[in-house]
């Protein structure tokens, strides 16, 4: 083994080093894609406002609106049920600062339009080796197409609007291999989970993941940027794949992807980008993926999970034994005790034309159970059109489910779609944390086959009965 | 060089101990706040859901509630502090109540970049001093960055890491995006090299 030998992680970072990092000095990265939504970016380009500053580079930024619009359409008038004045003036200070800055933005008037994670790599704006940052923790979904790809804050995201740069210090790498054949109806959720199971809420603190193994190689790209998306959920900024053949068919013909030519030699540069033999990781974990089963978490953090089958754990610690009092759940019963209110099938986790297929194979022909309240929300106006193409609208629809315009919705709650105080959701989102589906709301992250199968229950549910 | 932020140096104070692991960005500032367009005012919305009843009035058992935020800078949590969103509307939150330092055992990455750019000093420490310091929240403990020092009133010193680079900044107050906007050259023959200039 040669020690040269790099890992993808590293091969992308020493490709964006504008100046190298030593003891007293941070490394300023060069940011490939720049994406921004209305919540984080205000007082970013305020900032900018402020100092008399351009955005360095309009072309490689791009922005649209996501997290606090409504998901109901507009009045007869075109007025949208915006949930507070305040959240219209944000979309409106979007709407300025991008026409000023000359960005790019996916608007209400845009077919891209839709969750920033959802959107990206749907238009091919996401491209392998790149570095891609967002101000939003999610980010890391990007990191699907072999991207170093992160969440920032908002000073962070006024330093790439002015620079294009940021600096970062090298964070330490980790490999996790998913071995084995995953079993029918287990998805890139159920493997996510299974992996914040073992990692722990905290466990990717500090570092950059790398998922490999066979596992990782059989999931399509909707699935692994399902498992990108989740590495935040294990205190990863950021989680990549090495791109390959799966990879470079999924991004040809996309609209902002290298066309002919070019595109073939994109190609051939992108499927170099993986671990060379005898990269060293700073830690290894390995995973039988033959064993995981249809996930659902119990808690209120993202690694408190496990198989359906196998009920809600006995606490084994104090943050056990105050989540499932926050949750109303009682350690030792199995999972249809609980009756579930709310089901959210929806956002950048869970949210692709994929993830709505594989909800509506399972509510085809059925109802959801009395009392559930079902939302349906597609991550992009795309993804909604795809699905009206396919009739998946009326198949939801049919199923006593609301099918919504896209928007980041019940995930984070602030758009005027949440869960009450006390009430038991079952969500394809990625946070199960107290109050994130609105105040007091109880959460339950899933698949969306489970979600499915949940809201026809009426109880979490192993969408494994469901599916032929 | 201009700077947004007050220089940090020595400081001493009373503890807020938050034991709770895990505390994430959104029990920090719930989402339904982020609608502001500005960072300032967000102090009387940190911690909103522990601090507040649904009807708006203030939980009287709610620590944060009882206390003098001038006489307590310093918040001790749980492992995992800052967990979740990337919402840097966490820590304006936090300075804005009047917090200058979080301590606990570990400390989120984005909460801890996020952190460093707004005069909140993160600082991780081991089980026993962090066991130390919430077994008496009353207890004054001085942060000298200078030295990189926790100091106890018992003469205990505990020695904290903390990137160079953003010591210096906290120390002297430096404007992060001043110095990132003085990288200009460096960035140019980056894209002039790797064919990323503007078409
Ligand atoms: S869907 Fe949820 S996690 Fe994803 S970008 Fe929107 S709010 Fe963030």
């Amino acid at each position: 083994m040669s020690s040269t030998a790099k890992s993808l992680f590293e091969k992308v970072w020493e490709r964006h080093i504008v100046e190298d990092e030593s003891a007293d000095k941070p490394a300023v990265l060069y940011i490939d894609l720049h994406l921004v939504h209305e919540v984080t970016s205000p007082q970013a380009f305020s900032e900018l406002d402020a100092r008399g500053l351009k955005v360095r580079r309009p072309d490689r930024t791009f922005a649209t609106l996501d997290h606090s619009i409504p998901t109901l359409a507009p009045d007869a008038n075109g007025e949208r049920p915006y949930f507070t004045p305040q959240a219209k003036i944000q979309v409106e200070t979007l709407e300025q600062n991008t026409k000023n800055h000359g960005v790019k933005l996916f608007g209400w008037d845009s077919d891209n339009r839709g969750v920033v994670h959802v959107i990206g790599p749907d238009m091919g704006l996401t491209q392998p080796g790149f570095t891609v940052v967002c101000g939003d923790s999610h980010t890391s979904t990007h990191g699907a197409f072999g991207c170093i790809a992160f969440g920032i804050g908002t000073s962070e995201v006024g330093h790439v609007l002015a620079t294009q740069c940021l600096t970062q210090r090298k964070p330490k790498t980790m490999r996790i291999t998913v071995n084995g054949t995953l079993q029918k109806g287990v998805t890139g959720k159920d493997v996510a989970l299974a992996i914040i199971q073992r990692l722990g809420f905290g466990g990717g603190t500090g570092y950059a993941l790398e998922y490999a193994g066979s596992v990782i190689e059989s999931l399509d790209m909707e699935g692994r940027m399902t498992v990108c998306n989740l590495s935040i959920e294990a205190g990863a900024r950021c989680g990549m794949i090495a791109p390959d053949q799966t990879t470079v068919e999924w991004l040809r013909g996309r609209a902002y992807a290298p066309k002919g030519e070019a595109f073939e030699a994109a190609a051939a540069d992108w499927l170099t980008l993986k671990s060379d033999e005898g990269a060293v990781f700073d830690k290894e974990i390995t995973i039988d993926g033959s064993a995981i089963e249809p996930m659902a978490t119990w808690g209120t953090t993202p690694d408190q999970g496990g198989a359906i089958r196998a009920g809600v754990p006995l606490p084994s610690n104090e943050n056990d034994v105050k989540a499932l009092k926050y949750m109303g759940l009682t350690g030792g019963d199995s999972r249809d005790v609980a009756k579930v209110d709310v089901v959210f099938i929806g956002s950048c986790t869970n949210g692709r034309l994929a993830d709505l297929r594989a909800a509506a194979e399972v509510m085809r022909g059925r109802h959801v159970a009395e009392g559930v309240r079902m939302l349906v929300v597609p991550g992009s106006e795309k993804v909604r059109l795809e699905a009206v193409a396919e009739g998946l609208d009326k198949v939801f629809e049919e199923a006593g489910a609301e099918w919504r315009l896209p928007g980041c919705s019940m995930c984070i709650a602030m758009n005027g779609d949440f869960v009450a105080p006390g009430q038991l959701a079952v969500s394809t989102s990625n946070r199960n944390f107290e109050g994130r589906q609105g105040p007091g709301s109880r959460t339950v992250l899933a698949s969306p086959a489970t979600a499915a199968a949940s809201a026809i229950a009426g109880h979490v549910a192993d969408p494994r009965q469901y599916i032929a | 060089m201009s700077s947004n932020q007050e220089p940090i140096n020595t400081f001493s104070s009373r503890l807020v101990v938050l034991p709770e692991a895990n505390i994430d960005t959104d029990q920090i500032i719930p989402a339904r706040f982020l609608t502001t367009t500005t960072k300032a005012g967000l102090g009387k919305v940190a911690f909103n859901d522990w601090r507040y009843n649904n009807d708006g009035s203030l939980k009287a058992d709610c620590i944060l509630n009882i206390i003098d935020p001038e006489e307590h800078r310093i918040l001790v949590g749980g492992n995992n502090f800052g967990c979740g969103s990337s919402r840097e509307h966490a820590p304006w939150a936090l300075t804005d109540y009047g917090f200058k330092a979080v301590i606990s055992t570990e400390i989120a990455d984005i909460f801890r970049s996020n952190s460093l750019k707004n005069g909140l000093l993160p600082i991780v420490v081991p089980q026993d001093i962090h066991d130390k310091l919430t077994k008496n929240p009353q207890q004054r403990v001085t942060i000298d960055l200078e030295a990189c020092e926790l100091r106890f009133e018992d003469g205990t010193v505990f020695v904290f890491q903390i990137d160079a680079f953003s010591r210096q900044c906290l120390l002297e107050g430096v404007d992060a995006m001043g110095w990132i906007l003085n990288r200009v050259s460096s960035i140019e023959a980056y894209e002039q090299r790797t064919g990323k200039a503007a078409a």
